[in-house]
């Protein structure tokens, strides 16, 4: 239970700057995810809310009370790790009481609190193994049971479920989604997965090189992506990218543009409000759709999802069609157009 | 040569420098052993298996305090291991896993101390013990020998520490723990197989000394079994009795022994296991 605010965070590793500016507000029991590509320093981000690193610039607020010089039980977080860091010579149980032990919890208290979260996570009759018994999806459990035991007002996750393989992945998304309902803390989740990212979260932040791109509900981000960064990292598979000119006579707002549109609203071999020619390239049928790849003679060729089996010989010619309602115009610098500027 | 006789000849060959080497590693302990048995009159007679004659071994401790020397040999390498552990793990801790200034330039003085021959540093050494009072007593050899068993004992246990994982201190860190807990309760129990490593051999390296033991000690109740072992003499000047030498011998092998036996696993997986796994 917290609302947690960061104004103008910056963090520097000496002179490289890898958190530029961050201002955030995240409301009390929030699913906050962040997302972005390798290195955009999303993990950063969540060690500064964690007070693992200390800010170089701006402040760091839980309800209100700047946290800045607070060591992580001070903030009252608690932190998965991506490698779930167990200790590897105490036992399930040991695990799970190490932090309150530290806390000097009473006992029987500290002892209801381990079985509850035990109970929650389905470890009940694991607490005696030692980490390295265990499979990955229960250590995975355990982490997070250690997690739960302290009771933090905040949760962090750094790519829990990467180590995971990709049925167990969807299992553990769907119980942290439980456990986010169920527990009233304040969630903030580290993903490059955009499944994860669209599917828990209650808000997106979509990082890029240390500066936030945008934030919002995943269906905002989707439909409405603040420039070509996010509506390109927000979909799979991507955007589309296919360069634009006005029409003569038009009054020209912005020199250069690009327009983007998704492949999922591209239609193959109908011409739509307008229409492109190009070359089938590739199919890959994936059962209930395919994507198909019509080269046009730009650096990238255009994906296309249809639904169900697209019969298309390769090197065939094929009509596109891309639907005005679908598509979206981005300036020189990238950043979005708003839609009125079609005129 | 079919290729089978060649193999064969190769695993001949392979037995052979095997027997060759383990001859060399331990004839002259057996050479020892056989000759502790032997009355003195016997000695330079070649004679494989002698008859057990514990006769020498009576003579080693009647005729000077080998029981308190061995005492004192104990006392001194225990000290030196529980002292180079403790500190070597803490200066581990600093030099493994806090980020400052000098880190290591610090690390590599440490080693560069090693280098020094002790004959380098006696003089100077000499001049401190007297200085603390410490002149023929005990702890001046405790302190003497940190200055060996220490630089190889922070080296192994900073490599150690190194390659545990970062999130496994995070998370402790998150889970409420101070520094100290986090060297005792986290890392320590982690770091067994390093400990008992370097433990094992700083204890030989100060069972072993001769050179500080010879020069800080005076009277035989102080001294440690290697001076002790070079200072039996004879009934006359013109006589070493190599008997009682070797018995005194084998009896301070023996415990190095044990201890490298029952640890000898322990010393594997230490030497070999670089990370531990979560
Ligand atoms: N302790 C550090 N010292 C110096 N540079 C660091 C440190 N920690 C992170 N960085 C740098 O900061 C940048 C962001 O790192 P960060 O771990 O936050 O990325 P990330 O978004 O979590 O990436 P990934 O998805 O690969 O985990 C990287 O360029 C990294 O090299
Ligand atoms: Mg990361």
């Amino acid at each position: 239970m917290a609302r947690i605010e960061l104004a103008g965070v910056g963090k520097r590793f000496g002179s490289v700057e890898t958190i530029r500016d961050v201002n955030l507000d995240l409301h009390d029991r929030e699913f906050v995810v962040f997302v972005g590509p390798s290195g955009c320093g999303k993990s950063t981000l969540l060690r500064l809310v964690a007070g693992l690193e200390d800010v170089s610039a701006g402040e760091i607020r839980f309800d209100g009370e700047v946290v800045n010089e607070l060591t992580p039980p001070e903030r009252g977080i608690a932190m998965v790790f991506q490698s779930y860091a167990l200790y590897p010579h105490m036992s399930v149980y040991e695990n799970m009481m190490f932090g309150l032990k530290l806390a000097k919890t009473d006992r029987a208290a500290a002892e209801r609190r381990v079985r509850e979260a035990a109970r929650i996570l389905q470890l009940d009759r694991l607490l005696d193994r030692k980490p390295r018994e265990l499979s990955g999806g229960q250590r995975q459990r355990v982490a997070i049971g250690r997690a739960i035991t302290r009771d933090p007002r905040v949760f962090l996750f750094d790519e829990p479920l990467s180590n995971l393989d990709a049925a167990l992945r969807v299992q553990m998304r769907i119980e942290i989604a439980k456990l986010h309902r169920r527990l009233d803390a304040t969630m903030i989740y580290v993903t490059h997965d955009q499944v994860e990212a669209m599917t828990l979260a209650d808000r997106i932040v979509v990082l890029d090189a240390g500066e936030v791109r945008q934030v919002g509900t995943p269906i905002e981000l989707y439909q409405h992506p603040a420039n070509r960064f996010v509506a390109g990292f927000i979909g799979s598979p991507k955007m589309n990218f296919l360069p634009a000119t006005y029409p003569k006579g038009i009054a020209i707002p912005h020199e250069a543009v690009e327009v983007g549109v998704r492949p999922e609203h591209l239609r193959l071999g109908e011409p739509a409000d307008a229409s492109v020619e190009g070359r089938v390239l590739a199919v890959e049928r994936l059962g209930a759709e395919s994507w198909v790849y019509v080269d046009l003679g730009l650096d990238d060729p255009l994906v296309v999802k249809h639904a169900g089996m697209a019969d298309l010989p390769p090197e065939g010619a094929v009509t596109v069609g891309l639907p005005a309602e679908a598509c979206y115009l981005f300036d020189g610098q990238g950043r979005s157009l708003p839609r009125a500027a079609f005129g | 040569m079919s290729r089978r006789t060649r193999r064969r000849l190769g695993r001949v060959g392979f037995y052979l420098l095997m027997a060759l080497i383990v001859l060399y590693a331990v004839f002259p302990f057996y050479w020892a052993i056989v000759s502790s048995f032997k009355p003195g009159s016997e000695m330079f007679r070649i004679d494989f298996f002698p008859p057990p004659n514990l006769a020498n071994y009576y003579a080693v401790f009647a005729e000077q305090p080998f029981g308190r020397n061995i005492l004192n040999s104990l006392i001194v390498a225990s000290a030196v291991v529980v002292l180079s552990l403790a500190l070597g793990l803490l200066a581990a801790f600093a030099l493994g896993r806090i980020r400052f200034r000098g880190r290591s330039l610090l690390l590599f003085t440490i080693l560069g101390v090693s280098m020094f021959p002790q004959v380098a540093v006696l003089s100077g050494m000499f001049e401190l013990v007297r200085a603390l009072g410490l002149y023929n007593r005990l702890p001046s050899l405790v302190l003497s020998y940190l200055i060996f068993t220490l630089p190889f004992t922070v080296w192994v246990l900073t490599t150690f520490i190194r390659a545990l994982p970062k999130e496994l201190e995070e998370a402790a860190i998150v889970d409420g723990a101070k520094p100290f807990t986090i060297v005792t309760r986290v890392f320590l129990p982690l770091l067994g197989p390093a400990l008992i490593t370097t433990g094992l051999l700083a204890f030989i390296a100060a069972w072993n000394e001769f050179l500080f033991a010879l020069t800080f000690t005076l009277s035989g109740e102080q001294r440690t079994v290697p001076v002790a072992i070079a200072l039996i003499s004879g009934a006359s000047a013109y006589e070493l009795p190599w008997g009682n030498i070797m018995a005194a011998s084998v009896v301070v092998t023996v415990p190095l022994i044990v201890l490298v036996l029952i640890f000898q696993r322990r010393i594997v997986s230490g030497l070999t296991a670089g990370a531990v796994k979560g």
